[in-house]
């Protein structure tokens, strides 16, 4: 109820969504070079570096190589729930004087799970960054996993899950997940079940814990207030403990079921449309090729083919968009907008003619020229505008095996492709039949 | 991956616009480059927040007109006219800005809210002349025909489904908003009712951008890797060259009678599994506050909901274990009065009651017992390192000052609020709870499921 209170109206395509595509294709680059070293600690734990006294803040964001697809059967939730605690005790200190101590070093503290990867961010203040890392550390490696903050957090999820038992858009989405994943575990809530949490114990969370929290698959970006030799002895200390590999099983790949239609029917006055297209991997040699398809088709900017043909021209939605998703184990290219709920169909109608254009053409030779600028100069202004954005970017490039100087060799990568290329790829990817998921009104039985 | 997540963000973004937009902060003590702050001959305001770090620059241009100037009867058309603002001109035809930011790289955008409206483009520090010009531009010459305004008309009414419609939480926050305010226009929608929304036209727009679309109503701030002197040598060159408009009338909106009343609005939801409350008072903004009560207020907030240190979240989620949801809430960047709020959540459905006895308990508490030093002190110092941590971004920064000068503050408020923060006793925070906090006086609002037997009070 609170967050809607003072709704301030945005014209166009919101903000986060623009950077979440962006962060997807983790393509984009910089005019802008980042001066980034490369930091080895004693004990051979590396960090990239982005030094800078500007600001008297120090930002380091990690991540480790499991996320929440790697929760045990029977156990979904798990890497949700483990990185709700970190900051309810660590070594001596419960709870309450774990946050205290937290509060009073003034620092900020964060995990969170994605499928692939568990995040941790922590911004300081300069000057107490020694204490603060001190907590840092001992959070990732006393976490206590006592009873009672379990119990608080867990029935915080119950209630979240509860809340939206009826919400028809969650509904919708689990049903969509399963049609595209089938037993996958990327069809699986993130979030557990009010079963699968109450099964959840303290040892459990230690086991996940320890074959998690490991220096293998570990990615650390820190920019700010510290010098390189700092940062190493700084580096052991946190990450110095952490045992090496992890036991847990790999996790298959799965292609999505496409030209499928999933439907759930409520009565909303939109209806909101998804369709999913094949995707390609971040090492694939056509991903570039991608990306300036995807933005020329729907992603990035107000001039994308889908924004002018649906918005633009027809007024029928106010958000669409498009964006190439990468995972660990599954890519594809999605659209997704919402529209009055009795032009459902005359959306979808047009949607599909702008994408079989873009398959049987693909872009034009001036589209994909605006494209490579706009995705080469766009890097500085989405990725690399606040330490927190250029740690998230070190992180991402890290975990995508891009290199240490991709930023500097990004322009000349996207001027290379072709438009050829982008021909062929926009055949591959989008003469598919997607999958669509539309929730809205049951339509209406033909006379 | 999969959309469940890209949904999720997709709606995240108003609310991460909303953060950045609310509380004042930035102490000029720990900045390394002052801000500047000029008007132009022809009454524009100009601010300079310098960040060299990356070769980039924030440019916005904020209004000093949002929905709550809008003509009775005319709901929506300040932020549909921020929408029309991207047709073209007489110099530039529809699409050239936009193309030029896809050129360029860089990212544009607008929002509206009650006392405001801004246009901002974040782009490499060479294109700020041309952003300046482009902007400078469209503050006179737009050219609106009907054909653009249909469709993006259309727009907007999807927007209005989207936002408002389709979410029983946003229904209930309107009305809640209607009821708590009885005469004032913020008892009107930003986006507006859609049975006005649906006559906007030509006309209405035209007047709107006439009356309030001038140098003389305007204020730029640029915020990155710039300097002062060249912010003033290219704002001369295109916002300066635009005639002043005439003197706008101050912005004097109908006031709030006296409220004598505890009023409720319930609405009831199928699609609501967990109810939940908010209870709403009017307080002083900013603008308004005397002997700093807004900043009394905001630690207020802070002390009573704001994080897991906070009374109310001890009290109900850890000590108490009831709770899924509490908090407490003050914007104080409002032009006139502003509210202040409690909510909260049961984690089982049926101890609705006990969670808002349990939150007004905690607010009794403060009225009687007032807060401590170390509580009071405790809660200014996150205040205050929320306000270093905003410096990390140029966007942030700008979006404070922005938004603070188009509600009555000035540049040195921003810069001295730290200073004043200090000056908050214990004694001032439990007074504004007294004062206002009022038993008898307030709204609250229930979501609560369809089939509910709840009783509720």
């Amino acid at each position: 109820m609170l967050a809607a209170w003072n709704i301030v109206a945005v014209r166009g395509r919101l903000v986060a969504a623009l950077a979440f595509l962006l962060v997807l294709s983790a393509c984009l680059v910089a005019r802008a070079s980042v001066d980034i070293q490369q930091v080895r600690s004693k004990s051979g734990v590396e960090a990239w570096l982005v030094e800078d006294y500007s600001v008297p803040i120090v930002t380091i964001r990690f991540s480790f190589d499991r996320g929440s697809a790697a929760d045990p059967e029977g156990k979904e939730g798990l890497a949700n729930l483990m990185t709700s605690l970190f900051d309810e005790g660590a070594g001596d200190l419960d709870s309450e004087a774990f946050q205290i101590r937290l509060d009073d070093v003034g620092a900020e503290m964060s995990f969170s799970a994605g499928r692939d990867n568990i995040y941790g961010t922590m911004r300081v203040l300069a000057d107490s960054r020694a204490e603060a890392f001190d907590l840092l550390r001992l959070a990732m490696t006393q976490p206590r996993f006592d009873d009672g903050p379990i119990g608080r957090m867990k029935s915080q999820i119950v209630a979240g899950i509860r809340a939206s038992e009826n919400d028809p858009n969650t509904l919708a989405s689990r049903k969509w997940l399963r049609a595209l994943y089938g037993d996958h575990p990327y069809a699986r809530p993130t979030d557990g079940t009010v079963e699968t949490l109450n099964t959840i114990t303290p040892d459990d969370l230690r086991k996940f814990h320890r074959d998690t929290f490991v220096r293998d698959g570990l990615h650390v970006a820190v920019v700010g207030a510290i010098d390189a030799e700092t940062l190493a002895t700084e580096l052991d200390r946190i990450f110095g403990e952490l045992p090496e590999s992890s036991s847990l099983p790999p996790i298959p790949d799965v292609a999505q079921k496409l030209d499928q239609e999933v439907r759930y029917d409520y009565p909303l006055p939109q209806a909101r449309l998804r369709l999913s297209y094949p995707g390609l991997s971040r090492d694939d040699p056509d991903f570039l090729a991608a990306a300036l398809v995807n933005h020329i088709l729907g992603g990035g900017s107000f001039t994308s083919r889908l924004f002018k043909e649906v918005r633009e021209k027809r007024g029928l939605a106010y958000d669409i968009d498009s964006g190439l998703s990468t995972s660990q184990h599954s890519n594809a290219l999605m659209i997704g907008t919402a529209t009055r709920a009795d032009k459902a169909e005359e959306t979808l109608g047009v949607i599909r003619d702008v994408v079989r254009r873009m398959a049987e053409e693909g872009p034009t030779a001036e589209e994909l020229e605006a494209a490579k600028k706009y995705v080469i100069g766009a890097y500085a202004v989405n990725n690399l505008n606040s330490s927190a954005s250029i740690a998230t970017t070190l992180v991402e490039l890290q975990n995508d095996d891009l290199g240490i100087d991709y930023i500097d060799r990004r322009a000349d990568l996207i001027n290379a492709v072709t438009l050829e290329e982008t021909k062929a790829v926009a055949r591959r990817l989008l003469s598919a039949e997607p999958a669509v998921l539309i929730v809205g009104p049951a339509p209406k039985p033909a006379n | 991956m999969a959309f469940g997540e890209n949904f999720k963000r997709r709606l995240a973004g108003g609310l991460v616009v909303l953060f950045l937009l609310t509380p004042p902060a930035f102490s000029r003590s720990e900045t390394p480059e002052q801000v500047s702050n000029f008007l132009l001959s022809n009454g524009m305001e100009v601010v300079v927040i310098p960040d060299h770090r990356a070769p980039v620059v924030t440019h916005m241009v904020w209004y000093k007109a949002g929905s709550a100037d809008e003509p009775a009867g005319k709901s929506g058309i300040a932020h549909f006219f921020e929408h029309l603002m991207f047709k073209g001109t007489k110099n530039n035809a529809p699409g050239v800005f936009d193309t030029r930011i896809a050129e360029i790289g860089g990212e544009q955008n607008a929002f509206t809210s009650y006392d405001y409206t801004a246009y901002f483009q974040t782009v490499a520090t060479d294109a700020l002349d041309e952003m300046m010009a482009l902007e400078a531009d469209r503050m006179r010459n737009l050219i609106l025909t009907d054909q653009v305004i249909g469709p993006e008309r259309d727009v907007v009414l999807e927007e209005r489904r989207m936002r408002i419609e389709g979410d029983p939480d946003a229904l209930l926050s309107e009305e809640v908003q209607a009821t708590l305010y009885q005469n004032h226009p913020y008892r009107v929608p930003v986006i507006g009712w859609m049975h006005e929304l649906e006559q906007l036209n030509r006309e209405d727009a035209l007047a709107f951008y006439n009356s309030f679309y001038r140098p003389n109503n305007a204020i730029l701030v640029v915020a990155g890797d710039v300097t002062p002197e060249r912010v003033r040598e290219l704002a001369e060159a295109t916002y300066g060259k635009i005639e002043r408009g005439p003197e706008l009338p101050p912005r004097l909106r109908p006031q709030e009678p006296e409220q004598n009343t505890a009023r409720t609005v319930t609405l009831r939801d199928e699609r609501v599994t967990l109810p939940s409350f908010g209870r709403q008072w009017l307080v002083p903004s900013y603008r308004m506050s005397e002997n700093g009560e807004a900043e009394a207020l905001d630690i207020l907030a802070e002390i009573l909901g704001g994080g897991t240190r906070s009374r109310l979240y001890q009290e109900l989620m850890v000590k108490g274990d009831f709770a899924a949801n509490v908090g407490a809430y003050y914007n104080g960047t409002m032009l006139d009065e502003t509210s202040f709020t409690v909510f909260g959540t049961p984690r089982n459905p049926a101890d609705l009651e006990k969670v808002q006895a349990a939150v007004m308990a905690q607010v009794e508490r403060i009225k009687k017992d007032g807060v401590t030093a170390d509580e009071v002190e405790r809660a200014r110092k996150r205040l205050v390192r929320g306000m270093v941590f905003s410096r990390d971004s140029s966007t942030s920064m700008a979006n404070i000052y922005g938004s603070a000068l188009a509600t009555g503050s000035t540049v040195k408020d921003v810069a001295d609020w730290p200073d004043r923060l200090a000056a908050v006793t214990p004694e001032q925070v439990r007074d504004v709870a007294r004062k206002y906090l009022e038993d008898a006086v307030h709204v609250t609002g229930y979501l609560l499921p369809a089939a509910s037997n709840q009783e509720v009070r």
